[in-house]
């Protein structure tokens, strides 16, 4: 789970600073560039936990929820600024933070499950 | 598992000396008398006492209409056999409760299901109350239109038969990050009020979805301000709580309160903690499913004020 964490870290670090990049050089040659895919970030909810329950991102990341148990479950934010609604098994959930902040969420199924999204 | 624990009662017949706790986790059916706040069980069948019901009522829970995965598949076919049971007990039910957890994505085609399975159960008029499962995607819209009509708020409500009160309550909407089933402020002066007018002479049957003590936290399995809604019953002489939820039998009597969940009628839940997470217990094979399954009747006494619970196994 730790190892998946940190993966996940390296690939959206590696995007951003792709990113950073590609603004860069539309700057220097306002011309068309190859675009690069947005930073993109998946939750596992498995045995009724979010893994990782902790996602720190970068603003404009897309977080995606999947559901593995063969529970329904929910990504709720407890700010109702998200709601995936029900998932059931192996559906999915998007959402993009714009915003820098603490998100806390948890599953409005199971309540007991929570998790947070990081955006600085 | 057969554990009786005779207390001492005082005059006015109610047990206040302590606490007793028994567990029935899976497995053979059991009888729950209690006469004056003395609590007494037999093994199913083994209770003769059950003929002389003034009526008796069965609650059934967690049908989860929608579920297909392991450890089954028809679930729809489990609720069929349950109702089956129900048809055949030797005392027609005069009510049916069901606990909640109707539907398993909230979804109108579940809900319809459970009805149309439910016509044929020759058991009085039915009553239930939502699950989580069953309020999670609308807020309870599809629900309450099906099965919340002459309810008050998100769909809790009371009602009287042949002296004993029942009070349907719903403790699964409005959940909180991190904490259990709730009743919410609302509804806990709905049912002071509702309290108040009664004598502490009148038997009182509690129904909700989550068990209204905490089983278990660490999996959310209770109600946060229960012990508000304990405090106004406390004075009653005959409390029974029935919950569902946990997919379990489990008993526990605290004064003159009894409380029991229901097994439910589609798949097992681990016992607390016994697993990684509160999910399905999956490697449950085919014979053995019908054993972890099932109903719970009821049987009350008017004189001398007897209420007894009698958990069947489809097999």
């Amino acid at each position: 789970m730790y190892r998946t964490f940190q993966s996940y870290l390296r690939s959206s670090l590696w995007t951003v600073s792709l990113v950073a990049f590609a603004c860069t050089s539309l700057n220097i040659l306002a011309a068309d560039v190859p675009t690069t895919a947005p930073a993109e970030v998946e939750i596992k909810i498995d045995n009724f936990t979010f893994s990782p329950a902790t996602v720190t991102i970068a603003p404009g990341t897309k977080v995606t929820w999947i559901n593995h148990d063969d529970i329904p479950h929910t990504a709720t934010s407890t700010t109702k600024l998200f709601n995936s609604k029900a998932l059931d098994t192996d559906e999915k959930y998007s959402f993009t933070f714009d915003k820098a902040g603490t998100f806390p969420y948890f599953c409005a199924v199971h309540p007991h499950m929570t998790g947070q999204i990081i955006v600085k | 598992m057969n554990e009786i624990e005779n207390n001492q009662s005082n005059e006015d017949g109610i047990d206040r000396r302590g606490f007793l706790q028994c567990m029935a986790w899976v497995g053979t059916g059991l009888v729950w008398a209690m006469q004056g706040g003395i609590l007494r069980s037999t093994v199913f069948g083994k209770d003769t006492d059950l003929a002389s019901a003034d009526f008796t009522f069965v609650q059934i829970s967690d049908s989860h209409i929608g579920f297909s995965k392991e450890p089954n598949k028809d679930v729809v076919g489990t609720l069929q056999q349950t109702i089956a049971r129900i048809n055949q007990l030797p005392k027609a039910p005069e009510l049916l409760l069901h606990t909640g957890d109707l539907s398993h994505l909230s979804k109108p085609a579940e809900f319809d299901t459970l009805a149309q399975s439910l016509k044929v159960c020759k058991a009085g008029e039915q009553f239930f109350v939502p699950g989580e499962h069953d309020v999670f995607s609308d807020d309870g819209k599809s629900y309450l239109e099906r099965y919340g009509k002459n309810t008050l708020g998100n769909g809790w409500y009371s009602f009287d038969h042949k002296g004993v009160h029942f009070i349907g309550l719903v403790n699964v909407m409005n959940l909180k990050a991190g904490g259990l089933g709730q009743i919410g402020p609302d509804q806990l002066a709905w049912l002071k009020d509702d309290l108040a007018a009664k004598s502490s002479s009148t038997p009182i049957v509690v129904f909700a979805h989550v068990p209204l003590w905490t089983v278990y936290e660490k999996w959310g399995w209770g109600t946060e301000d229960s012990a508000v809604a304990m405090q106004y019953l406390k004075r009653f002489g005959s409390v029974t709580v029935l919950n569902g939820h946990i997919h379990q039998i489990l008993q526990k009597v605290e004064g003159n309160v009894i409380f029991h969940t229901a097994r439910s009628t589609a798949f097992p839940q681990p016992e607390p903690g016994k697993a990684e997470s509160p999910g399905p217990i999956k490697n449950v094979a085919a014979d053995q499913l019908k054993k972890m399954l099932g109903l719970s009747a009821v049987n009350y006494v008017e004189n001398p004020g007897s209420l007894a619970i009698v958990d069947q196994t489809l097999e």
